[in-house]
């Protein structure tokens, strides 16, 4: 064994060279390991939109369905609700829903498509609790201040009938509005939103 | 040595008979690259094998993206009444009831192509003859005493099985239509060959993909061995 | 000023972890024999693979369900909803079948060169507890599909141990945890197979490594480079482990690679060897299929086990043809190690082992006619008499001298000039009459019929010749 004739820049080329091709092939083989903890094509059929009929439904009642395994709440809200929503404004964090997740047809101060029907995740801005309904104005536990909304029990955040947020609680921004779209006038598609119909 | 040559060559020989019993299986000539024949093999097998037998581990969604179908043509053409995209194939029938009249669970169909292979499932479709002795009237060349009435008779027509003696007088057993049925001897090979083809597809849906791939990877691998190579034989030129 | 910061770090954490003393021990000054051959590619492709089967096989236990209810379909779901869940399995099932080609031909090269003999007797015996956990590990990875050859193949083994005098029958229910295979032993075979005997695994290459590399590497001369020293102190004929043989090994795992995905991407059942066609029916316990073999790697043993007429002395052979493997380095009383300087008796014997193997490993996955079980029986005897008669015939067997120093082979590229030379001749191209006279330097090289058939008599001389 000698060094004799050893050419340095060669070796170092050929390193070099063999670093890279490894290193990205080590790359390419990542791939299918990371996206197979992706979800795979029965969590997305499980996923699928979901159909609601909301023909039955009385004012004021709330309906829960899944969607993705998440709780989706449709309320069907009185004239007196969409009545006190209008005066909430300065107690809201986000009133215009600038900040918050919703499909273009639901960007309003409502909410909603139709301002009596309401559709939201019922899951907390905050770490994901699901809140309470209370639709009751000014009960015991609450306070005067309380004018009917959602109330989480985690950690206390307020929201209104919309799903907006309050000032001065933990979660930063409205209740998530899914996609969702009107097949007939009582039947209901979540999961697919009105601009990806009629694109 | 000499004895050894010899009991390989024994070896060998006792094999080579073992091996040339049973029937012959014909040829199915598959090519899943063939979208059309796919789509009409689901088609197919919507009508008449969804019926009894299930294929529950695949999905319209996929049959419809991997042989490039609209999605709403699938549930409109292919699809059974009332499907969903997502849903698997489910068979309509209860297991229960399936116990009672064929004595057996039609078994699920996903991966049948994987387990009998396409040649036996071309050659057991096309080998159904009519046999007054078994109970169900018909029976099968491939699959002596099977269980599953033949679903495809009224295309194939009455087919009888023929007991024939070859030149060395061996007797085998050729089977002839004597009833044509709705379709033509040609179309019902292409109809069963269809078949067949999605069926091997739904049996590993992957398969073309996988071959695809494999082009790049082996060509990476290569790329990598020429490196490897180069730098191993610069490392190594001054040992001796 | 940002550099310094970094090497603060370095030297933080070197003072604190002795990890250059262990990369020098194990790599940079670890010094191994220089004329290591193709032979000596699949120790460390064993080790690659492992780590695959464990990287896949982590990925797996994401998706997979250890219930018999839901077990086949699980597998399923990963072949076609999991996203690239095909590409993992066929890694991990292809991974399973290359482990046993890498250690069959690891273990050949022991029986070529003497790899088992002093010094290296307990390198052999951690080898060979590496072999039995790797059996066990795939033994109970093949139930985990739930397929018909699943089932049966368990079904079967676990009724071997039934076999034993006394304690067979309840040894064998506590085994199952059932009165027959079912759910129970799904399970516990699951536990087995991701956690128990992977770490056993894991902590059996470990010791084999470190024992290997405190009596150092052998070589196909079979001598001790330690016993050549230059004035440093180190082996003449030895190079640094780094970064000699990690290069090198990179080309084998290179060549190794291209192999594995071949037959990942295009042949993943291998004809039905690799995935066995049966195992695509969910498994049944009230019906066996027409014919049951196990996976191709356990066939030869599978083989002895049927060749036996008697239950439990079948057993006692399937289980004694994997002991006298143990035995080898006292068995084997040869004074030199490689078969290069062996006498013709060994390189015989060690023919009839290979080929009554092979063999074996066929007979085992075809049906037990009666023919095929007088061959097997044959073969049997071939197998164990290779190990039981070698203390007497490598006595008695004639030695050649082994050298002090390293001989050197010629490698294929370097003799490849010279035989093509051999082979060819050159002739003046053949274009249009009349052109050659002018374009003199225009010669092709055209085969040679002499040259040809004198390399091929040469070469079966030299084969036949090599076995004295």
């Amino acid at each position: 064994m000698n060094n004799k004739g050893v050419d340095q820049s060669k070796r170092q080329f050929l390193t070099t060279a063999l670093t890279v091709v490894g290193a990205v092939g080590t790359g390419y083989l990542a791939v299918p390991f990371l996206a197979q903890m992706q979800p795979s094509a029965k969590a997305m059929a499980a996923g699928a939109p979901v159909e609601v009929d909301i023909s039955k439904m009385e004012p004021g009642q709330l309906i829960r369905v899944a969607w993705r395994g998440k709780p989706v709440w449709i309320l069907n809200r009185t004239p007196q609700v969409l009545e006190t929503l209008k005066t909430l404004d300065n107690e809201l964090r986000d009133p215009l829903s600038q900040e918050s997740i919703q499909p273009e047809s639901s960007k309003n101060p409502v909410r909603s498509i139709k301002p009596e029907v309401f559709v939201a995740v019922g899951l907390c801005t905050h770490l994901g609790c699901s809140p309470t309904f209370r639709p009751e104005i000014a009960p015991n536990d609450l306070g005067d201040k309380w004018k009917g909304g959602f109330f989480c029990p985690c950690h206390g955040s307020w929201f209104d009938l919309a799903g907006r947020v309050y000032r001065g609680v933990p979660a930063p921004t409205n209740l998530e509005i899914p996609p969702y779209r009107y097949i007939t006038d009582t039947q209901l598609i979540i999961g697919e939103s009105a601009e990806e119909a009629s694109a | 040595m000499k004895n050894l040559t010899a009991l390989l060559l024994l070896l060998l020989l006792s094999f080579g008979v073992a091996a040339s019993e049973g029937v012959e299986l014909q040829d199915a000539n598959i090519d899943l690259s063939n979208n059309a024949s796919l789509q009409r093999g689901a088609k197919h097998f919507v009508t008449y094998c969804l019926g009894c037998h299930s294929i529950k581990h695949i999905r319209y969604l996929r049959i419809a993206l991997d042989t490039d179908v609209d999605q709403k043509k699938m549930l409109k053409d292919i699809a059974p009444e009332g499907a969903n995209i997502y849903d698997q194939l489910h068979s309509a029938m209860n297991g229960h009831d399936a116990e009672k009249w064929f004595g057996t669970q039609p078994p699920d169909l996903s991966l049948i192509a994987r387990s009998r292979g396409a040649d036996w499932l071309y050659s057991y479709l096309k080998s159904y003859y009519i046999d007054p002795k078994s109970p169900r009237g018909v029976n099968n060349l491939i699959f002596e005493d099977t269980a599953m009435p033949n679903p495809l008779w009224q295309l194939q027509g009455d087919q009888y099985a023929e007991p024939r003696k070859n030149i060395w007088g061996h007797e085998y057993t050729t089977l002839v239509i004597k009833e044509p049925g709705t379709l033509s001897e040609g179309e019902f090979d292409i109809f069963v060959n269809d078949l067949v083809n999605f069926l091997v597809y739904v049996g590993e849906p992957v398969q073309l993909e996988r071959q695809r791939l494999g082009k790049y990877v082996i060509f990476f691998i290569l790329m990598f061995l020429v490196l490897a190579y180069l730098l191993k034989k610069e490392y190594w030129k001054n040992i001796h | 000023m940002k550099r310094s910061r970094i090497t603060e770090c370095n030297d933080w954490f070197l003072e604190r972890f002795p990890l250059t003393k262990l990369w020098n021990e194990h790599m940079a000054h670890y010094y191994a024999p220089k004329n290591f051959n193709f032979w000596y590619f699949f120790g460390s492709l064993a080790l690659l693979v492992l780590v695959n089967q464990i990287l896949t096989g982590i990925f797996l236990t994401m998706n997979y369900k250890p219930d018999a209810k839901l077990a086949f379909d699980s597998v399923e779901y990963i072949m076609r909803d999991v996203n690239w869940g095909w590409l993992i399995r066929y890694m991990h099932s292809t991974g399973s079948s290359a482990f046993f080609i890498v250690v069959y031909l690891h273990m050949f090269r022991g029986l070529l060169y003497g790899s088992f003999k002093h010094p290296r007797e307990l390198v052999w015996i951690f080898g060979m507890l590496l072999f039995v956990a790797l059996m066990a590990e795939a033994f109970m990875g093949y139930l985990l599909p739930w397929g018909q050859m699943s089932y049966w193949g368990a079904q079967v083994i676990i009724s071997l141990f039934s076999a034993i005098p006394v304690i067979g029958d309840d040894l064998s229910l506590w085994l199952r945890g059932d009165y027959v295979v079912s759910d129970a032993t799904l399970n516990r075979f699951f536990a087995f197979h991701v956690i128990a005997v992977p770490l056993a695994l894991v902590m059996l290459v470990f010791l084999h490594i470190v024992a290997l590399h405190e009596v150092g590497s052998n070589n196909p001369d079979g001598i001790e480079i330690k016993e050549s020293k230059d004035p440093w102190g180190h082996p003449v004929d030895g190079i640094p482990f780094h970064p000699y043989y990690t290069v090198k090994d990179l080309v084998g795992v290179g060549v190794f690679m291209l192999f594995f995905a071949t037959v990942i991407f295009y042949m993943p059942e291998m004809g039905g060897y690799f995935l066995e066609h049966a195992n695509f029916i969910p498994a049944d316990p009230m019906k066996t299929p027409e014919h049951i073999a196990p996976v191709w790697y356990f066939t030869p043993f599978y083989a002895i086990l049927r060749a036996i007429p008697d239950k439990f002395a079948g057993v006692i052979g399937m289980g004694g043809a994997i002991v006298v493997l143990f035995l080898l380095p006292w068995l084997d009383r040869s004074p030199v190690k490689s078969i290069r300087y062996r006498g013709g008796i060994y390189k015989k014997a060690l023919m009839l082992f290979v080929i009554s193997f092979l063999a074996l490993g066929y007979l085992g996955t075809q049906p037990a006619t009666p023919t095929a079980t007088i061959f097997a029986r044959i073969f049997s005897a071939i197998y164990f008499g290779f190990f039981l008669l070698m203390p007497l015939y490598t006595r008695w067997e004639k030695t050649k001298p082994v050298p002090k120093r390293l001989t050197t082979v010629h490698s294929l590229e370097e003799q490849l000039p010279a035989l093509i030379e051999e082979i060819t001749v050159l002739k003046p191209a053949a274009t249009e009459i009349g052109h050659t006279a002018f374009k003199g330097s225009s010669f092709t090289r055209q085969p040679n019929p002499e040259g040809i058939k004198n390399v091929i008599s040469r070469l079966a001389k030299k084969a036949i010749g090599s076995l004295d």
